[in-house]
């Protein structure tokens, strides 16, 4: 420390500084603070416009829970975003939410990226987004596999039933129609829920639905190329021998449908897993999905020429109680030159329900050579192969249509081999028993049920009066004969009973009468043993009164007087 | 005005921390005058004061737009979360009925950083171009920017204390933005800008201008 050498006028009494050896800073160095701070800030604002990502428009039927700046895009419950602006569309019949994506997540505005608004939501399936109920509806996203970019989307008004990164594989099914299914009903494998519906479209050319399922990895490997689905919605209830049998999938699939699959027993080994998005026809159920391929199918026609009353389409037509396929269509002709109506019946028949039956009739006689349907039921009908209705239900009174092999049949006429393929028919074993009974009503017309009436009652009266007559004339003539007669009796007691004459003379009279019978057989004995005595006569006359030849045995007399009373 | 005469003509400096008066003899080369009271350097103003100024000014201009264009805090109820700038949530108590609360937060977080920022701007402009320009209602102007200074952090503090006291997790949460720390760093670069702000270099011009050029005196 150094005194200062001088002072400056006027400055006495006031202190003397110190001095020290100065640091020499660089008074610049105070221009760091805003280059740190213009740094510091361009940080701030890079990274708010770095972090935001590219902004992409979602349009929605309705607006119902989004809201500007607050509503969350959210995948896999992490934020990716968040709607900045929601306007209509031009043409008033939706909203375009207009959606801030962040920067990590600019890979989600694909081609295929799906956004749907998650609400609370019960539906079949379940309850689902119950967070949402405090939190506010968001947006979720099913990112899209896609390499092309997309700035305005389609949203979904329900959330997909499977999104992109679950394993699996979809597979296509062609039904009839719909049935009870809908977007999210189970599929099920040996009733295991293996995969869901996740899309029904009706076909373009509306004639039948095509449905979209999912099946869950490692299940999809069990979707072999002959899997068999059916719609198993609803309940199986089938009246059999063992009794009434119920069958279903599960509850859910009682109240919202399902589809199940499954493989015959016959094709159970060699089949390879089928490719994604193969195409299989939806089975109405069970039994006809399990059922032998029915091959070609062979429309057949048949003319009735009786009432088809309780024939329908949709009617079975069995051989001999095989289902060989269904009645298409009942129409009423007219033959003007017969005059009479006549019902046609046109079904469709899968020939190969017969089974191996048909694959030997099919073989034919040339042995390889494999016949066509309509030549092999050519054939048949040659055979005796004839239609008939027969009744498939006494109460309800509705037919079948039976082909059965009759041996008494009308031959057929010349073979046709047109489409449809024509069954000569027979009348039905209803309809025989009705022309039989009508013959034995005729006859029993015929019989004169008045007259023979008639006559029974003139009979009846005649014998009525005869009865009377001689209730009134016979009777009292009879009484007094009977009156006779019993007085004949009574006499007659009488004269046998007051004295015991007759009896005893009677009894004298028979002594005598064996006396000389006795006396004859001795006469008879020496005659026979002196045949000449005839002639030359005897040395004495043989006495009269007893033979000591021949004498009685003792028991005559008891034999004799026994009937005597 | 009459021409009065300053302490550095009458060879006096005036020490900055304990304003003790002492002679200003010159001091020689690689030495620096202390106090001999306190030992603060002894300057007869305030070292560097417009370049300090100016850049500390410029700094909190800088970083005044991320402070009012980023998130202060993000409010999370019931998994609805909120961000919110210092604007926004002026708006939202606005429309909430709260409209003494936006007023106060909207002055004391918005016009007073930009007050003292256009104030001092004023002050600095005037001090370099040497203006004679009314400089009482400057000194004026000073004294009330260094006085509001105190109270802008009033935001900042509001953020602290509400990230500190919820953080309910899952019903509510407050986390703090990056608009936050700007508008601190604002408010403390506008305080410190204020402070290396020398006033008494708004009567230097009208002095000099009055007085002699031959006067040697050096501000530095």
């Amino acid at each position: 420390m150094t005194e200062p050498t001088s002072r400056p006028q006027g400055t006495d009494g006031a202190a003397e500084p110190v001095l020290q050896p100065a640091r020499r800073l660089n008074p610049s160095l105070i221009w760091l603070v805003p280059v740190v701070a213009a740094l510091a800030g361009l940080v701030l604002v890079l990274r708010a416009v770095l972090s935001s990502g590219p902004t992409v428009t979602i349009s929605f039927k309705s607006a119902e829970g989004l809201e500007p700046g607050k509503t969350e895009v959210k995948y896999k419950e992490v934020v990716i975003g968040r709607v900045r602006e929601i306007s209509l569309t031009d043409d008033l019949q939706g909203v375009v939410a207009a959606v801030e994506l962040t920067r990590e997540a600019s890979d989600f505005a694909v081609y295929d990226t799906r956004f749907w608004v998650v609400r609370p939501r019960i539906d079949t399936g379940g309850v689902s987004g119950l967070n949402t109920l405090l939190s506010g509806a968001y947006i979720g996203v099913d990112i899209g596999q896609s390499n092309e970019r997309r700035r305005d989307f389609e949203g979904l008004e329900v959330p997909p039933a499977v999104t992109s990164d679950r394993q699996g594989r979809r597979f296509i099914l062609k039904a009839l129609d719909q049935g009870s299914l809908d977007i999210g009903s189970p599929v099920y494998y040996r009733r295991i829920p293996v995969g869901r519906v996740v899309g029904t479209k009706l076909d373009d050319d509306g004639r039948g639905v095509t449905v979209q399922i999912f099946v869950d990895a490692p299940y999809d490997r069990f979707v072999s190329e002959d899997a068999r689905f059916w719609n198993a919605s609803g309940i199986d209830v089938r009246v059999g021998a063992a009794g009434l049998k119920i069958n279903t999938q599960s509850l859910a699939s009682v109240l919202i449908g399902g589809v199940a699959f499954g493989r015959s027993g016959r094709d159970e080994q060699g089949s390879q897993p089928a490719a994604a998005n193969t195409a299989f026809l939806l089975h109405g159920d069970e039994a006809s999905a399990l059922a032998p391929p029915d091959g070609e199918p062979m429309r057949i026609s048949m003319r009735f020429e009786e009432s088809l009353r309780g024939l329908a389409a949709g009617a079975a037509v069995e051989f001999r109680g095989i289902e060989l396929g269904t009645v298409d269509s009942v129409r009423l002709d007219y033959d003007e030159r017969r005059a009479v109506f006549s019902g046609t019946v046109l079904a469709t028949i899968y020939p190969q329900r017969l089974g191996d039956a048909y694959e030997t009739l099919s073989r034919g006689s040339e042995g390889e050579t494999s016949q066509t349907a309509p030549a092999v039921f050519n054939r048949l009908v040659q055979d005796g192969l004839r239609a008939q209705l027969r009744t498939g239900n006494l109460l309800t009174g509705q037919l079948y249509v039976a082909l059965d092999l009759l041996p008494k049949a009308k031959p057929a006429g010349s073979p046709i081999s047109v489409e449809p393929f024509e069954i000569p028919t027979e009348r039905g074993s209803l309809a025989m028993l009705q022309t039989q009974i009508a013959d034995i009503v005729r006859k029993l017309d015929e019989v004169p049920f008045g007259a023979i009436g008639r006559n029974t009652r003139d009979a009846l009266a005649s014998a009525d009066k005869l009865l009377k007559q001689l209730d009134a004339d016979l009777a009292p003539e009879a009484k007094r004969t009977l009156q006779e007669a019993q007085r004949t009796l009574d006499s007659a007691t009488r004269t046998l009973g007051q004295d015991g004459g007759l009896p005893q003379d009677a009894s004298r009279a028979l002594s005598e009468l064996e006396r000389a019978a006795r006396a004859l057989r001795g006469l008879a004995d020496y005659l026979q043993r002196h045949p000449q005595a005839l002639i030359f006569g005897g040395p004495q006359p043989a006495p009269l009164d007893a033979s000591p030849v021949v004498p009685p045995p003792a028991q005559d007399d008891s034999t004799l007087q026994e009937p005597m009373p | 005005m009459s021409h009065v005469r300053s302490a550095a003509e009458m060879g006096l400096i005036r020490c900055h921390g304990c304003a003790l008066t002492c002679a200003d003899l010159p001091a020689p080369e690689g030495q620096r005058r202390h106090c001999p009271r306190c030992g603060v350097a002894l300057r007869r103003r305030k070292a560097n004061s417009l370049t300090r100024t100016w850049a500390l000014l410029i700094a909190a201009a800088l970083l005044y737009l991320p402070a009012n264009l980023l998130p202060i805090m993000q409010t999370t109820q019931f998994f609805d979360a909120v961000d919110e700038t210092i604007l926004s949530g002026v708006l939202r108590l606005w429309r909430g009925g709260s409209y003494d609360l936006a007023i106060i937060v909207f002055v004391a977080s918005i016009v007073v950083p930009l007050l003292k920022i256009g104030v001092l701007l004023v002050l600095l402009t005037g001090v370099q171009r040497g203006s004679s320009w009314s400089p009482r209602e400057r000194a004026k102007l000073y004294r009330f920017v260094d006085f509001i200074g105190h109270w802008s952090m009033l935001d900042v503090f509001v953020v602290a204390l509400l990230v500190g006291l919820v953080q309910f997790s899952g019903f509510a949460l407050v986390l703090p933005g990056g608009g936050a720390v700007a508008f601190a760093a604002v408010v403390v670069l506008t305080m410190l800008a204020s402070m290396s702000f020398d006033p008494r270099l708004i009567w230097d011009a009208p002095l000099l201008s009055d007085s002699e050029p031959s006067v040697n005196v050096r501000y530095d």
